[in-house]
């Protein structure tokens, strides 16, 4: 599988995402500069964590207008597999390829802290070799991570099984101590109707180095690979 | 140029003195206009040349195996950490801003230290910082400390650099006058760093990154006749920062000192494009012709000396070599940033500068700078009174308490010891994947070094009431402090860079202390053979009600774990394993946390301490960690041994059982702080070999007890349970700072 990662100027997360991308998992991984037009033929996109043009004005703002995006967006719309860490949530929300939106956390204050998650969607390619009954530890860095939609597209959410990620408490509890930023219905991670397009808060490549002590989030960038095993298989 | 001649009275207005403003005149051989009076002030000020500091900082020792770039040599010091990499490293102040606009202050100090580490060509792969704040209960207090924790935040969060370390300190004496000290530690393969230098005639000059306005420009807007009462309403006093040019400048800088394009490069930060200038072409013995109407400008009508010390962030100037002016400029264009030739190389030492063609100012380069001709000053001093009245104290004038419950309490909830992570929340400490200390805490930051077996310890420390009651034996103490760190996370202490915080020099007193820190700093420095690579001065923190602030001589400290494996963690690992005291316990409470808040006794000597038994207690941990025969190591240090074991027993919600020794008194064996004490745990199936290898060595160790499952227990007396001390423990400053939020909710 051929991985493409979006640079935005203010991207931060690249680096970490394209190292365990190319150095951990051995993966072929493509540097998609948010000026040019061309997505390389990449199977699967990653818009990864950073400050995109410096979102100044609102996370993902200014992002979801940029060049890439206009392709990133129809690749997307025709089934191609994409998904948002952090500010690349921000920005999927806010170019409409995934519902809601992520407000600022209620503290007012940027939180980088461990969070923990459990998957509750396991029929998509990054969480089916996702165990739904562990809590996963995974960190979380943002200032605006809390996630906020209407009632009406939380029952859709719902319904059509497209929230991935609540957080929970390490006892695998939906508690609100253990929502560090106020989500609604500690939603942490949602995916489209397609199962296509995904987005989370927190940071899976933080959690993927053995030296670092959690591994916690290899598991989703391994359902991705054995998605792949499975089809070229 | 004539039309403008200057006089005393404007050259004091400026902060210059009479006896300075006559060598203005000799070097130049006539009366400089107020442009060329506005950069003699500037570069002659205590930031840029440190005239009333240089003669005791050149004491420091500075040479070393691994040293590539000494003190003085570059923008921050630069050593060797093998596998072909260099690490560069620097600590810098930005109090008086913060003191201003805590937000803004804090963030453009960091964003400052970083670019002193980028223009060398090094990437920043950690940040650290130091902040002292008057009691934190005061409403004022909170309003500077949220500022400067959420500027800081911000900033470096934006810019994509963990923050992996530091240290907060409250005390009433920095209530008007917080310190705010920032550090940034980079990683740059040797061969491919970039000197801030110019040469090569005809070379063009360039100013790249942000606009250049009003911002920052210090006593020069006041002082000039030309300036209105109208106009000065627009010059902000403190620089506004913008993280994302930042970032942008980050990346640009690299990719154009990849390039190969660069001869030399400076960042801009106190007194602007005049210092770079400057700088850089007294370093390269050449002169620049400077054109300043070709700067891009974010306000109309600058005047000369207005763009010249404009101090406007995420500014950088680059010297290239002729002939490859499309490489760069193609580079800049890549990241939307400004690139603008504005001069260039010339021979001789002039530094001329124009405005539409008029030459409007006209100096020798080796004239304004460190080392040049600024001049330099030996400033009087004098053994305050108070250093002689501290050592009246002794301990025998301390009643034991009955209760030593209550005071574990008011200790494990102190402001200076309880957790800071309402503070380090705020900061990400877990981008860039190199952070090891996130799910193992320990006593300095560590970092992967990523594609070696190395990785990088770091610390920041000084116990500024150790240094008020004897600054030379409690500076020697935070260098000390520093190394046992890093050696407790199971690194090799490598060099140091150091922030001096203290109030005006002018003050004999004040001066005492300086030099006293100094020499404390020097005879630490050569016995944990840590050469000081530079760092900063930063003198006037005071105010007139409180006087000078402690004096605080901050120094960072950066280590090597040759192997990553000897990474270790100050948490217990499981109960039964035996708890372990190397050093030995002393009858002192002098100086302690526990002395000075809960009897309120505020004058007391240093901390015992010993140079000597302190390195030969390193030694040994050192040689622990390498032979894998401890689980944890942490130190001893504020609010005493007590406080150390519920630090080692927390992350895990482990306890202990420990008992205390008899010829010490309890307070003082459990609350003292004397130094060259380090707590280790030991696997109960390596006793044994333990004791054979301590046997080798002449330092003094002792059984405490052992790790249980949650009890805390002292000679068989149990003082509660670890959830109950750890819930007071991590949240005790989050209650302060965030009570009248939670009353209104």
């Amino acid at each position: 599988m051929k991985f493409g990662v979006v640079i935005f100027p203010g991207s931060n997360c690249d680096h970490d995402t394209i190292y365990l991308l190319r150095n951990t998992l051995g993966q072929e991984v493509v540097e998609l500069w948010h000026k040019d037009h061309d997505l390389q033929n990449c199977d699967f996109i990653i818009l990864p964590g950073g400050f995109s043009y410096g979102d100044y004005l609102r996370s993902g703002a200014i992002a979801r207008f940029s060049p890439i995006m206009r392709e990133v967006i129809s690749f997307a719309e025709n089934g191609g597999y994409l998904l948002g860490i952090c500010n690349g949530f921000q920005i999927l929300c806010e170019a409409g390829l995934l519902p809601g939106a992520l407000l600022h956390n209620p503290s007012r204050k940027f939180i980088c802290t461990n969070s923990c998650l459990k998957v509750q969607a396991t029929d998509t390619i990054v969480t089916a070799q996702v165990d739904p009954d562990r809590p996963l530890r995974i960190p979380v860095a943002h200032g605006e991570g809390s996630y906020y939609a209407s009632a009406e597209v939380l029952r859709e959410l719902n319904d059509n099984n497209q929230v991935l990620f609540r957080y929970c408490d390490a006892d695998g509890n939906f508690t609100e101590e253990s929502n560090p930023n106020g989500s609604v219905e500690n939603i942490a991670g949602i995916c489209n109707r397609g199962r296509n397009i995904f987005g989370m808060m927190p940071h899976p490549e933080r959690a993927a180095d053995p030296l670092l002590g959690n591994v916690d989030g290899l598991s989703i960038f391994q359902s991705i690979l054995q998605a792949q095993d499975t089809v070229e298989g | 140029m004539e039309d403008q001649l200057t006089t005393l009275e404007t050259a004091q207005k400026l902060g210059l003195l009479p006896e300075e403003f006559e060598k203005i005149k000799e070097i130049l051989g006539r009366t400089p206009n107020f442009n060329e009076l506005s950069i003699y002030s500037v570069m002659w000020s205590e930031h840029c040349s440190y005239k009333n500091s240089i003669i005791w900082l050149k004491t420091l020792p500075k040479d070393g195996p691994r040293m590539l770039a000494k003190a003085g040599e570059e923008n921050a010091g630069m050593v060797d950490i093998g596998d072909g990499l260099a690490c560069v490293f620097k600590i810098e102040s930005h109090n008086h801003p913060s003191a201003l606009e805590p937000y803004q202050g804090a963030a453009t100090g960091v964003g400052g230290i970083n670019r002193d580490i980028f223009t060398m060509g090094a990437r920043p792969i950690a940040q650290l910082n130091s902040l002292r704040f008057g009691d934190p209960t005061l409403p004022r207090n909170q309003w500077l400390m949220r500022g400067v924790v959420k500027g800081i935040g911000d900033y470096g969060n934006a810019f994509g650099i963990p923050t992996v370390a530091g240290e907060v300190f409250f005390d009433d004496c920095f209530t008007v006058n917080p310190l705010v000290n920032a550090m940034s530690v980079g990683l740059v393969e040797h061969g491919k760093t970039a000197s801030a230098t110019s040469y090569g005639v005809g070379n063009p000059v360039y100013i790249v990154g942000s606009a250049t306005g009003k911002d920052g420009i210090h006593g020069a807007a006041f002082a000039s006749k030309d300036i209105t009462e109208e106009s000065a309403k627009d010059l902000p006093a403190v620089q506004v920062g913008d993280p994302f040019q930042e970032k942008l400048l980050l990346e640009a800088t690299l990719e154009v000192i990849a390039s190969g394009a660069v001869v030399g490069m400076q960042d801009m930060g106190a007194a602007g494009i005049i210092c770079s200038n400057s700088e850089m072409s007294a370093k390269g013995e050449h002169g620049m012709d400077i054109h300043l109407d070709r700067v891009p400008v974010r306000q109309e009508n600058m005047l000369p000396w207005e763009i010249l010390l404009s101090e406007s962030q995420e500014r950088m100037l680059i010297v290239v070599e002729k002939g490859k002016e499309a490489v760069v400029e193609e580079i800049f264009e890549k990241w939307d940033l400004n690139c603008a030739i504005i001069g260039e190389v010339t021979e001789g030492d002039r530094l001329r500068y124009f405005m539409h063609g008029e030459l409007v100012a006209d100096v020798p380069a080796d004239s304004l700078v460190l080392g040049g001709g600024a001049p330099v000053y030996q400033r009087s001093f004098k053994e305050p009174a108070y250093f002689k009245e501290n050592k009246q104290f002794a301990i025998d004038q301390v009643e034991e308490p009955k209760d030593l419950k209550a005071v574990m309490l008011h200790l494990a909830g102190h402001p200076n010891i309880a957790s800071k992570r309402w503070v380090y929340n705020q900061y990400d400490s877990t981008i860039g994947t190199v952070n090891m200390t996130t799910n193992a805490p320990a006593d300095a930051g560590v970092t992967l070094v990523k594609g070696t077996e190395r990785a990088l310890a770091m610390t920041v420390d000084c116990n500024s009431r150790y240094v008020w009651a004897d600054p030379q034996e409690g500076c020697a103490m935070a260098v000390a402090e520093a190394a046992r760190n890093i050696v407790c996370a199971g690194g090799e202490p490598v060099a140091v860079t150091n922030c001096l915080n203290f109030g005006n020099p002018y003050n004999p007193e004040v001066y005492w202390q300086f030099v006293e820190a100094i020499k404390g700093m020097a005879k630490a420095c050569e016995k944990f053979q840590t050469p000081v690579t530079g760092g900063n001065v930063s003198f006037y923190n005071q105010s007139s009600d409180e006087g000078p602030v402690f004096p605080t001589p901050t120094i960072g400290m950066l280590g090597v774990l040759d192997n990553r494996d000897t990474f270790t963690s100050l948490a217990f690992r499981q109960p039964g394993d035996l708890i372990y005291l190397i050093g030995e316990s002393k009858n002192d409470i002098a100086s302690s946390q526990y002395l000075y808040s809960w009897h309120k006794i505020r004058q007391s000597p240093a901390p015992f301490f010993d140079l000597d038994k302190e390195f030969d207690v390193q030694q040994v941990v050192k040689n622990l960690i390498l032979e894998n025969l401890i689980d944890s190591a942490h130190d001893v240090s504020d609010g005493g041994l007590y406080i150390t074991l519920l630090e080692s027993a927390m992350p895990r919600n482990l306890g202990f059982d420990i008992s205390t020794d008899m010829s010490v008194r309890k307070d003082a064996f459990l609350f003292g702080e004397s130094q060259s004490r380090i707590v280790v745990s030991v696997k109960s199936e390596l006793q044994e070999q333990f004791l054979e290898f301590m046997a080798n060595f002449d330092v003094e160790y002792s059984l405490l007890g052992t790790v249980n499952d949650g009890d805390l227990i002292i000679d068989g007396e149990s003082f509660g349970e670890i959830e109950e001390v750890k819930d007071l423990y991590h949240n005790a400053l989050h209650r302060i700072l965030e009570s009248e939020t939670e009353a209104q909710a």
